[in-house]
């Protein structure tokens, strides 16, 4: 009978992988029009020759990878993580306190500040970073303010500058530092913080030694979040920064669109991409054994 | 006086329009045992969360060893919490978990070792130090919480509902466990607990609250034997009674005519001092006080009602059952499974009911 039935469930068993594969199907061919196939194309031109008016001439050639050695490129780079990074850390400075505000309120309060972070979204990027300009700009709203509180006699130089940009990435990219990071706080059991102040921790304590370790995966995912979008940022630096300061994604807009150079912006492209799923890579080794170790919960 | 540990003077708590907690007034004294008995909404978490510093109260004050706490918040209180969940924390080992009080007040790294040691050894977890919170039992969860404020050598240890979350054999065996440690240990405790028997077999002394007021404070030989007021004797054991007007009160002594029941003469009853004739009363007596008879009969010495039994079980040590008495009065009687296990009495037997005078309490009516 145990035997007879074990045959039974097994048949059962590989019905159910083929039905699963079936199913798998819609989604494999989305990947592969959508993220596989573009892909490809970005890959093949990248290894191709720019045309003498532009456009793409199929010639094998490894010159535009050769090009990204010039040091112009590397300090570009550089500035982008670093720039990128910095949004990040702000983010994150800034999202932590908000984030534990928003989760320790009650529910109700909860979801109306939840909406109000959402809110921008429903707003054109654009227009939104468009509004910036008028706040930072020499006779914008803050020189104004400044200026009739008599706080400063000549007006602040503010705009297009790598501050500007790193304001406009902070305030862009916010929400998705704020979203996960609410969402691992309110997980936390409210009375494992009580137990901590009831064992004499500070607030520095209590955030060190319980909240950070309990709501890493949700920094993580927001770090991430943040990272990535603000590595590639082009029009928050092309407005706010101006000619003063160039991001990747300046560098490659620049290529395709004004310099008509395909093949280098497909080069540029892809090795940005490496940057970032190697800094990823590294990101998740260098926490995989703590949270191993956090499991127990 | 010296030997105070906790001197709670006149707390209210408000929670929007209820008061949680109404003009509580306790004294416990150091090394005591002492529980807060009471069914859920009594205010006795509230009165709990008070003192431990999450909740302030909206009047009065607490002194803890003769200070005063209005002000000062959870973290430079000389009180540990003992939670009913035991809030573990999940990332850290048993032994991080009970070093962590030590590391927030900077002791020195080999004396918390030492103590960390101490500590699991007084509480039979040291092989399990290096074990996280999630791999543990419920039993061995609650010791942990323990020991993690036990190290701390605080004032007060207080404990929420610290045996709810375990099955019953591991209670029992919890509760022997806890006095010990209590009685090793010597400092006070202060226990919340809505289970009446637990609260009985831990504390020294206990009080019963109900509706944010305290009903009464004593041992739990006081509370059981003489309570002050029907919510007492009722919520702390089974309360068997009848209602009728005191008379013939003289030194200590007097008889009680019951309103629901037709008596030939009156039951005996003790009466406490200030109580006198012709007030409405309550007479309560305890099950295991009563001697059930088959047949109806009177015992010269001994009050005794007649009823019919109408429910009986089988609880294996002994037989409960409901005496009707009269048309409407029932009492729950327990009878001895000492010598057989055929049952004592037949349901719809005619049974006298008889009980000496002084096991009865009077209670007024207000």
């Amino acid at each position: 009978m145990n035997q007879s039935s074990f045959s039974v469930e097994s048949a059962a068993g590989s019905r159910s992988r083929f039905a699963g594969f079936r199913l798998l199907v819609p989604g494999l061919l989305w990947t592969i029009v959508f993220c596989l196939l573009p892909m490809i194309v970005v890959l093949a031109v990248s290894f191709a020759t720019r045309g003498t008016y532009g456009g793409v001439v199929w010639e094998f050639s490894l010159d535009n990878y050769r090009d990204l050695l010039h040091p112009l490129y590397g300090r570009i780079f550089g500035q982008s993580l670093l720039m990128a990074g910095m949004t990040t850390g702000l983010c994150l400075a800034l999202g932590f306190p908000l984030a534990y505000y928003i989760a320790r309120l009650p529910p109700r309060r909860q979801a109306l500040w939840l909406v109000l972070i959402m809110i921008p979204f429903w707003t054109n990027f654009l227009v939104r970073t468009y509004a910036w300009i008028f706040i930072l700009r020499t006779e914008g709203l803050l020189n104004t303010v400044l200026i009739q509180l008599h706080l400063i006699s000549t007006p602040l130089d503010l705009l297009y500058s790598n501050q500007a940009v790193l304001l406009g990435l902070a305030y862009g990219y916010l929400p998705f530092m704020v979203l996960p990071l609410y969402a691992a706080i309110e997980r936390v059991d409210p009375a494992l913080i009580e137990a901590a102040r009831d064992l004499y921790a500070d607030r520095w304590s209590l955030f060190r030694r319980v909240l950070l370790p309990l709501t890493k995966p949700g920094m993580i995912a927001g770090c991430v979040l943040v990272f990535i979008p603000s590595l590639g940022a082009f029009l928050t630096p092309d407005l706010l920064g101006g000619a003063r300061s160039m991001m990747v994604g300046n560098l490659i807009q620049h290529e395709y669109l004004v310099a008509r150079d395909w093949p280098l912006g497909s080069a540029l492209s892809l090795v940005l991409m490496l940057m970032v799923m190697g800094s990823l890579l590294w990101y998740f080794r260098a926490q995989a054994p703590q949270a191993g170790a956090g499991g127990g919960r | 006086m010296a030997d105070l540990s906790i001197d709670m003077r006149a707390l209210v708590k408000r929670h929007g329009a209820t008061l949680a907690v109404d003009h509580v007034s306790l004294k416990i004294r150091r090394g005591e045992f002492f529980s807060l008995l009471g069914p859920s909404g009594a205010g006795k978490t509230s009165l709990l969360r008070m003192l431990a510093g999450f909740e302030t109260p909206d009047a009065g004050d607490i002194l803890i060893d003769g200070q005063s706490m209005a002000g000062v918040p959870p973290n430079r209180r000389p009180v540990n919490l003992v939670f009913q969940s035991y809030a573990l924390f999940p990332h850290m080992s048993v032994a991080e978990n009970v070093a962590f009080g030590l590391q927030m007040k900077r002791v020195p790294r080999a004396e918390v070792a030492e103590r960390v040691g101490a500590t699991l050894e007084l509480v039979r977890l040291s092989e399990k130090r290096d074990r996280m919170p999630g791999q543990l039992s419920g039993g061995e969860q609650q010791r942990v919480a323990l020991a993690r404020a036990l190290i701390n050598r605080p004032a007060v240890v207080l404990l929420d509902e610290p045996l709810a979350a375990l099955d019953q054999q591991l209670r029992q065996q919890m509760q022997i466990e806890l006095k010990a440690i209590q009685a090793q240990v010597g400092i006070t405790f202060v226990c919340v607990t809505h289970h009446q028997e637990e609260a009985l077999a831990l504390s020294d002394r206990l009080a019963v609250m109900q509706q944010g007021r305290v009903m009464q404070v004593g041992r739990p030989e006081d509370l059981y034997e003489r309570p002050e007021n029907l919510f007492v004797a009722r919520f702390v054991g089974v309360s068997n009674e009848v209602r009728g007007t005191l008379a013939d009160v003289q030194a200590g002594e007097g008889s009680l005519l019951p309103n629901e029941v037709s008596l030939s003469r009156g039951i005996r009853v003790p009466v406490r001092a200030g109580l006198q004739s012709g007030i409405q009363v309550v007479m309560t007596v305890r099950p295991e006080r009563i001697r059930v008879i088959p047949g109806h009969v009177t015992g010269a010495d001994m009050n005794c009602l007649h009823g019919v039994v109408e429910t009986m079980r089988y609880i294996g040590s002994e037989w409960q059952g409901v005496v009707r008495i009269g048309e409407s009065v029932r009492w729950t009687i327990h009878a001895s499974n000492a010598t057989s296990g055929s049952r004592p009495v037949a349901l719809g037997a005619p049974v006298s009911l008889q009980w000496n005078p002084g096991d009865g309490v009077v209670i007024p009516l207000t």
